[in-house]
């Protein structure tokens, strides 16, 4: 048999002995190709399994039940509301807002309620195994509290609905939410119709000379130099030259605008590209003008890719950093600012000074913020991916 | 007739104002440009007016704050190269590989499950791969190197460009990808007519061909992580270090523009001045490599006329 196939092989002209080396490297190469995208897939998983398990435990926080008094005495130095074995167990930041409670409800005062004080971070972190600071005779005083059901974790509301804090468990991204969309606000508003305007002119209405071409090789410049220098920018134009307040919304927001612009321009000429020139040639033959078939025919046709290539735009915008920490938007910011021209933070920026932070429970933090502003984006760009579906018109 | 006039003419006031307003639209993106290259250039001009030029490219000392202050980038430059060579051996590989295979085996459905997947990681924004660097791979790089008797920092430049090249991955995977598909098939039939296996085919025929557009990704890549920011502020070190051992911090050029800024040195001081002239540097580096990145693509898409790219 075999020597019958050797000799098949010897007759036959246009056998090749390296055929089997030949296949054995393709076969090697093809392994090599698809395990260079598993690694990147692999990586992937790594990444968000890992963010997500160091986020989780910071969705819950520590509070413990116990008496809390509401006299003068408490109200001058708030740690006194609370019996002295708890003192470096709760929260000094929840003791602080106990005015501000009283102010809510007046008829507390004078009263002793039992109620869940949140835990000092220590507590909370040695309650989620992680590194405490905990004395050993706080040690066996938390774990009676937490046989006698004292102790319990609770949905972390804080962490949504307040600013940030030096305290590490009264630290929230709410006042970075608030940053961050007053900042995207001013972004889209310059962005958008500057970069779809841009995207008519060049589509609609320039023709191939020199000019059009210096603008279309500086959109492409301007898509990929570095984010930093745009910040580089801001600095010099809008905040020294122009006076705009540092560290605010409307500075970082013109920043990001011009990062966006050649986003949103690319994927708008895409849109009008698409639209087919019998749309504009019926339009004329009805002796319309090209405004007219521009504004009312070609432009609500493209509109849904348009539309798609902004909320790509607006969700790039939204997880830049670099240009933002050059303007200044990494101050601290307590309470969520109300104005354009405030001192602001955004939630990226806001991560990133929580992650240079010592206390472990700022990284939990960190980590659950990053898994908000992951939920925000990829919602975005399904947003962004579903419009484009729907509404997309097959020519 | 007289108002049928006057309504023309201020129809075509109006087409003419529109058109006015449209190309000053256009006009920002040229302004941006602009205002970018001058406003760095500036301050980067008043900063030599201070400290030398040329000590400023060769010098290796960089010492700002101090009396005597020292503006020498080389070790800058040198831990941006490191890093950047570390993360484009990371990204290229995987990258092109990726972009083979999803252009070349993988069937339809197949890609369509996988590009957004790819994309995901384009979209993950840079302060989170900083963070995932210095909490996850740093510790990480430094137990792997403690296994094989090897001291590492845990801010070693080999964390910070693994995470960068993985962050470059989908810049040049997803160009490389359309670059392969514009290759035309006739070239992929005639070397299967000539008995070439499929690895062959990819390599000796597809990949020659698509080369420009493959250059052209990895150029695209280079100046990406030139210019990456926040992955290097958060894992990578602050301390200028003139080493080629990837085990050790080093710092960049955007980590020393970052630096700079934030500190509370007066605007007219050569410290925050020198943030400028470093991102000056950086400007006309990332505009030649994107200039010739976008000439070869340009050639690529004249020569097999796609203009899908």
């Amino acid at each position: 048999m075999i020597k019958r196939k050797k000799e098949k092989q010897n007759n036959n002209p246009f056998y090749d002995s390296t055929l089997k080396k030949r296949h054995a490297s393709a076969a090697r190469f093809k392994k090599f190709t698809l395990t260079s995208l598993l690694f990147s897939i692999a990586f992937l998983s790594f990444f968000l399994f890992d963010i997500v398990g160091k986020a989780i435990p910071a969705f819950k926080v520590a509070y413990i039940q116990t008496e809390v008094t509401f006299n003068e005495k408490s109200l001058d130095d708030t740690r006194f509301a609370v019996d002295k074995k708890y003192r470096d167990l709760v929260s000094r930041a929840w003791l602080r807002d106990i005015p501000s409670l009283l102010k809510e409800n007046p008829n507390f005062m004078n009263t002793t309620i039992t109620t869940w004080v949140l835990a000092d971070d220590q507590v909370d972190q040695y309650l989620k195994g992680h590194h405490h600071k905990l004395k050993e005779n706080e040690i066996t005083f938390v774990e009676n509290l937490l046989s006698q059901g004292l102790i319990e974790n609770k949905f972390n509301a804080i962490f949504f609905t307040k600013g940030d804090s030096k305290i590490p468990e009264y630290a929230g991204l709410y006042s970075a939410i608030v940053g961050s969309v007053l900042t995207l606000i001013i972004t889209m508003m310059v962005a958008f119709p500057i970069g779809v305007m841009t995207a008519i002119y060049l589509e609609e209405f320039s023709s191939d000379n020199k000019f059009t071409r210096f603008i279309e090789i500086n959109i492409n410049n301007l898509a990929a130099i570095p984010s930093i220098l745009f910040g580089l920018l801001g600095l010099a134009i809008f905040i020294n030259l122009f006076g705009m307040p540092r560290s605010s919304p409307l500075v970082g927001g013109l920043t990001l605008a011009l990062m966006t612009l050649p986003i949103i321009i690319v994927s708008s000429r895409a849109a009008l590209r698409a639209v087919p020139d019998s749309i504009r040639q019926a339009g004329y033959g009805l002796g319309l003008n090209k405004i007219q078939v521009t504004r009312d025919h070609v432009l609500p046709l493209a509109f849904p890719g348009v539309l798609t290539g902004s909320i790509i735009g607006l969700a790039h915008a939204m997880g830049e950093t670099a240009p933002l920490i050059i303007i200044g938007m990494i101050a601290f910011i307590p309470d969520a600012p109300t104005m354009v021209t405030q001192a602001a933070t955004v939630m990226p920026a806001q991560l990133f000074t929580w992650a240079g932070m010592p206390e472990g429970m700022y990284i939990e933090k960190t980590a659950a913020g990053i898994v908000v502003l992951l939920t925000i984006l990829i919602s975005l760009n399904t947003v962004a991916i579903i419009l484009r579906k729907k509404f997309e018109v097959k020519w | 007739m007289s108002t049928f006039e006057s309504r023309k003419r201020s129809r075509e006031l109006n087409e003419k104002l529109i058109k006015l307003a449209l190309i000053s639209a256009a006009t920002i993106s040229i302004l941006t440009t602009f205002g970018i290259l001058f406003s760095i250039l500036f301050e980067a001009i008043e900063f030599f007016k201070l400290r030398s030029f040329w000590y400023f490219i060769t010098g290796a000392t960089w010492s700002p704050g101090v009396i005597g202050s020292q503006f020498g980038a080389l070790p800058i430059f040198a831990g941006t190269f490191v890093i950047t060579i570390i993360a484009l051996g990371v990204a290229i590989p995987v990258g092109l590989g990726s972009a083979i295979y999803m252009s070349e085996y993988a069937s339809a459905t197949v890609r369509d499950y996988l590009k957004p997947l790819l994309e995901i990681l384009a979209g993950i924004p840079t302060v989170v791969y900083g963070f995932f660097a210095a909490i996850t791979v740093a510790p990480l790089v430094v137990k792997i190197a403690e296994f094989f008797g090897l001291e590492a920092t845990f801010n070693s430049a080999l964390a910070s460009g693994v995470v960068m090249g993985i962050m470059i991955i989908p810049v040049i995977s997803s160009l490389s990808d359309d670059v392969i598909r514009a290759v035309p098939d006739s070239q992929r039939k005639a070397a299967f007519a000539l008995g070439m296996t499929h690895g062959e085919t990819i390599k000796n025929i597809v990949l020659p061909s698509a080369m420009p557009g493959i250059i052209s990704a990895s150029l695209l890549g280079l100046s990406k992580a030139l210019g990456e920011t926040m992955i290097v502020v958060m894992a990578a070190g602050l301390r200028p270090n003139l080493s080629w051992n990837p085990l050790e911090d080093m710092t960049t050029v955007t980590v020393t523009i970052v630096n700079s800024l934030v500190g509370d040195f007066e605007f007219n001081s050569p410290e925050t001045l020198s943030a400028f002239a470093l991102g000056l540097i950086l400007f006309v580096v990332t505009l030649i490599l994107n200039m010739i990145s976008l000439s070869l693509i340009r050639k690529f898409k004249e020569k097999y006329k796609v203009n899908t790219l």
